[in-house]
């Protein structure tokens, strides 16, 4: 099965590094398992944000013999993925799959506000500072585009892997079909029941939920999928303030650099070399600081929310299995009572045998999904927990290395 | 003439035209060695008490404070008050040194002045060899009249105290009042008093109140450390560390209690900086300041306090962010552990656990860092901002005793002319009258010009001293904060080195 990686760690800031605009160069497809590899290939190979929608361009490579052409791309919009993701989840032949979370819309308010308030504000800063700024935000930008864009790769990933979801014809349309889909978003009516059916679902949930199973794997599942999720929630929340105490910190060192350069610019005595060394010192260490509250970002973070979403998906998977079951039921007992009346049996029967075996489908699937889904888990968060130590100790020697020498050659000339 | 102890080497660039060697520290120019070669890691500890600064001073290894000493007499019968407001520092007379910045000086009413002079030159060297430890904060009392008394150690070798180690309680309005004591004596003759740890009511209260908390422990260390900064930085200072005031503190177990203990809060400097600010642009007639040094100087200050003020502010930020950095690390830690716990597959979950203990430590290194940034470089901080707000005032000064010097100078000449009216009159009694006030006068004139080359003079010294402190200081706690910070790193290796094979063996 494919295995999640979100790995666009270290390329990813590499890319920053050598100024690489968004996506002249493609990211390199996320790190899949694929039995068939060749058959089909997709990656989304640029991207263009514009003022309130980001344009994909997703391309496929595929040997397979529905397709017109062996390598073709054409332009998604988020909504569109959506839809894909939807129709999934709608279709009675998928109830027994994991169905990849859809990927969260591109939200670039929080940056564009924060540019904006730069921009109302540059009359009240120095040039330098201005200029500082500005290349922060706009390297955070960068930063909130290329994981958007990760994800969405993602989750078409998922679907090009998965077994049965990748044979989809909706998902053919949707690599090939080079016009808009008309993919309207939903409107209100639409969104009004959407919102009924989860509140349903919920409630039917709970009612599932405190019917105990008689299978022992199910069971367990059950419980241990609603506390990890739950767990994975917090887990994901705590991550994400961490991360953000720790984007302040480096701001302000960043700060604490340009006055140290000024007071190093304005000062008379010996103190003005001085100052201006550990004025660059910092500005070299507060890079590192960002660096690493990014990679805590990619590695931990984003490892938590995916894993939120999917854990979400898998509770999804067994409601639908909870529902089919007592239908199953239902339809037993209809039957019986058919058979007590002795009217309308074949009809009972067949809808009993109906209800079975969409059950056991599902029941068998959804067997070998959840243990799937374990052993991506695991997977994944042994190779985002290596990288993210190895990165912490790449960052942190680099610190030390940095702030070493410098102490050196300050000692040194005092 | 004078009997000068040696002839300082010339010093570098501002202090030229100063002919005796007011050079307090003759170090060779070309080096400022402040290395502080003797660092170790406990140093950077902050639960020691405060910044080990004394141990900094390897200058000049002469010892002429066994000298001074002798010639020191604080109990001098000479102690003119020769300056209208406060009492004269004064010590026992000796000859005056020759020519200083300008050549009316007047010899025999300096000579107190001038033996300052002698005095300080001859200290010269400065074994500064005193050390001032503030600790063992105790609450003595209840309620809303309690205190903390702090225990005050000085260790030095000089031989003018009683004993070369001894300590004694003090409690805060103690401070205060010798911080009130001392700059009444020398503030308005140019000498720069180290302003006194800020007042907290809301601190204080809820110290009274009894909270043996986090957030009262951290401010009765904050004012244990800011104390015991205080009184290093005073008794650092050539001249105050000889006063009899400052004796008293350190050595004497009766203390007099401090009353009205207006502190001089850096608020309260700063308005009185400004009224003075204020009087001089109101002043008809501008000061021509033929010494272009002190209006440089002025402006250094000026531009030094606003920068400093920055930099403590963003300063100030990252303390702030940090510690939130380690509560919400610590609240990740949890997180983690909880995650570890529900999850089925059991290396994953022993590595999670692993995961979370790692952060808990982390948040404990976050902590530590946290304290290191506020007691090493934001405290530094804001004791020169407060600092300099106090050489401001002295400057002020300067102007106010220049101010005065030309009102008496202008009286003298509305005198002079009265008088020159009077002659053509037949008032003999008025005459004379007028004559008498014209001599009074031409000595106040004489003196006030007298005052104003004094405290000019003072000036330029104390600057030079407070520069060299200042370079000092910096470079000193800067170079240890960048060694917490190299700590911190050293640490945060360990930790994840020590996860790394956890999270591999993840199967």
């Amino acid at each position: 099965m494919m295995q999640e990686g979100l790995d666009d760690g270290p390329d990813f800031l590499s890319e920053e590094e050598r100024g690489v605009s968004a996506l002249s160069s493609p990211p390199r497809a996320v790190n899949v398992d694929l039995q068939t590899d060749a058959t089909l290939q997709v990656d989304i190979s640029d991207a263009l944000s514009e003022r309130d929608k980001v344009k994909f361009t997703v391309h496929t490579k595929s040997t397979l013999p529905n397709f017109k052409q062996n390598e073709f791309s054409v332009v998604r919009q988020h909504e569109e993925f959506i839809w894909l993701h939807d129709s999934f989840v709608e279709n009675e032949e998928y109830a027994g799959y994991i169905i990849p979370p859809a990927p969260p819309r591109p939200d670039f308010d929080a940056s564009r506000e924060k540019l904006q308030k730069l921009g109302e504000g540059e009359g009240s800063m120095t040039k330098e500072e201005f200029t500082k700024m500005k290349q922060e935000l706009e390297a955070e930008y960068l930063a909130i585009f290329k994981k958007t864009v990760a994800m969405h790769e993602v989750f078409l990933c998922r679907v090009a892997a998965h077994p049965v979801l990748r044979k989809d014809l909706n998902f053919h349309v949707f690599l090939e079909y080079n016009q808009d889909l008309s993919v309207r978003g939903k409107n209100k009516k639409e969104k009004l029941e959407d919102f009924f059916k989860n509140v349903v679902k919920s409630a039917d949930g709970v009612l599932v939920g405190g019917v105990k199973d008689v299978d022992d794997f199910f069971e367990h599942e059950k419980t241990f999928l609603l506390e990890y999720h739950n767990r994975v929630k917090d887990a994901s929340a705590k991550c994400d303030r961490m991360i953000r105490s720790h984007k302040s910190a480096s701001d302000d060192i960043n700060r604490i650099a340009s006055s140290l350069y000024t007071l190093g610019t304005q000062d008379s005595t010996d103190l003005c070399k001085f100052f201006l060394k550990v004025s660059e010192l910092f500005e070299k260490t507060r890079k590192i600081e960002a660096r690493v509250a990014a990679d805590e970002d990619l590695k931990l973070a984003d490892l938590l929310k995916y894993y939120l979403r999917e854990s979400q998906a898998a509770k999804d998977l067994l409601y639908r299995r909870s529902r089919a079951l007592v239908d199953y039921e239902n339809a037993n007992k209809a039957l019986d009572k058919a058979r007590a009346k002795n009217r309308d049996v074949l009809q009972a029967e067949t809808s009993q045998q109906l209800s079975c075996h969409k059950f056991e489908k599902i029941s068998e699937s959804a067997k070998q999904e959840l243990i799937d889904f374990k052993t991506r888990r695991v997977s994944a968060f042994r190779k985002n927990l290596v990288e993210l130590a190895e990165l912490e100790l790449k960052h942190a020697k680099g610190n030390l290395q940095l702030l070493q020498s410098c102490v050196g050659i300050l000692k040194g000339n005092t | 003439m004078s009997d000068r102890a040696r002839d300082p080497p010339p010093e570098r660039t501002d202090f030229e035209e100063l002919e005796d060697a007011d050079d307090l520290f003759p170090e060779p120019a070309a080096t400022e060695e402040s290395g502080p070669a003797s660092l170790t890691a406990e140093d950077i500890s902050t639960n020691s008490n405060g910044p080990k600064q004394d141990s900094q001073f390897d200058e000049d290894p002469e010892d002429l404070f066994a000298e001074a000493t002798e010639e020191v007499s604080l109990d001098s019968p000479e102690r003119d008050v020769l300056l209208s407001d406060g009492p004269s520092p004064a010590i026992t007379p000796i000859t005056p040194p020759t020519s200083v910045i300008t050549p009316c000086l007047g010899h025999d009413d300096m000579f107190t002045h001038s033996s300052f002079d002698e005095i300080e030159e001859e200290e010269g060297g400065d074994l500064f060899d005193m050390h001032i430890a503030v600790s063992d904060p105790e609450k003595v009392g209840d309620g809303m009249n309690a205190y903390m008394a702090y225990k005050v150690t000085t260790k030095t070798p000089m031989s003018m105290f009683k004993r070369g180690e001894f300590s004694v309680k003090r409690r805060f309005s103690d401070f205060l009042g010798l911080h009130s004591k001392l700059a009444s004596k020398y503030l308005h003759i140019g000498y720069i008093v180290p302003p006194a740890p800020e007042k907290s009511i809301v601190g204080m209260t809820k110290v009274k109140v009894g909270k043996e908390d986090q957030s009262s422990n951290e401010f009765v260390e904050k004012r244990r450390s800011a104390l015991e900064r205080y009184l290093m930085r005073t008794v650092k200072h050539p001249v105050l560390r000889k006063d009899p005031d400052v004796m008293q503190f350190l050595e004497s177990s009766d203390l007099p209690r401090a009353v009205n203990t207006q502190a001089l809060s850096s608020a309260g400097l700063l308005r009185m900086v400004n009224k003075a600010a204020d009087a001089v642009n109101k002043m008809t007639i501008k000061m021509n300041e033929s010494d272009a040094w002190f209006e440089e100087k002025q402006q250094h200050f000026e531009n030094l306090d606003v920068q400093l003020r920055k930099l403590h502010a963003s300063v100030e930020s990252l303390v702030c962010h940090r510690k939130e950095l380690s509560v919400n690390t610590a609240q990740f830690a949890k997180s983690a552990a909880m995650l570890g716990n529900s999850e089925d597959h059991t290396a994953l979950s022993r590595a999670l656990s692993q995961l979370a203990e790692v952060e808990e430590k982390i948040d404990q290194l976050h902590q530590d860092q946290a304290n290191a940034d506020f007691y090493l470089f934001s405290e530094l901080l804001g004791d020169y901002v407060r600092l300099i707000t106090a050489v401001k005032g002295v400057f002020d000064h300067r102007m106010k005793t220049w101010q005065k010097w030309q009102d008496s100078q202008m009286l003298l000449q509305k005198k002079r002319e009265a008088e020159a009216k009077l002659q053509f009159t037949n008032k003999p009694d008025k005459l004379q009258q007028a004559k008498d006030e014209i001599k009074e006068l031409d000595a106040k004139v004489q003196q006030g010009e007298r005052d104003f080359e004094q405290i000019s003079k003072t000036i330029r010294k104390e600057v030079s001293r407070f520069e060299k402190e200042r370079v000092k200081d910096f470079k000193t706690i800067i170079i240890k904060y960048l060694e917490s910070l190299v700590q911190t790193q050293q640490q945060m290796i360990k930790y994840w080195e020590a996860f790394l094979p956890e999270a591999r063996a993840i199967s």
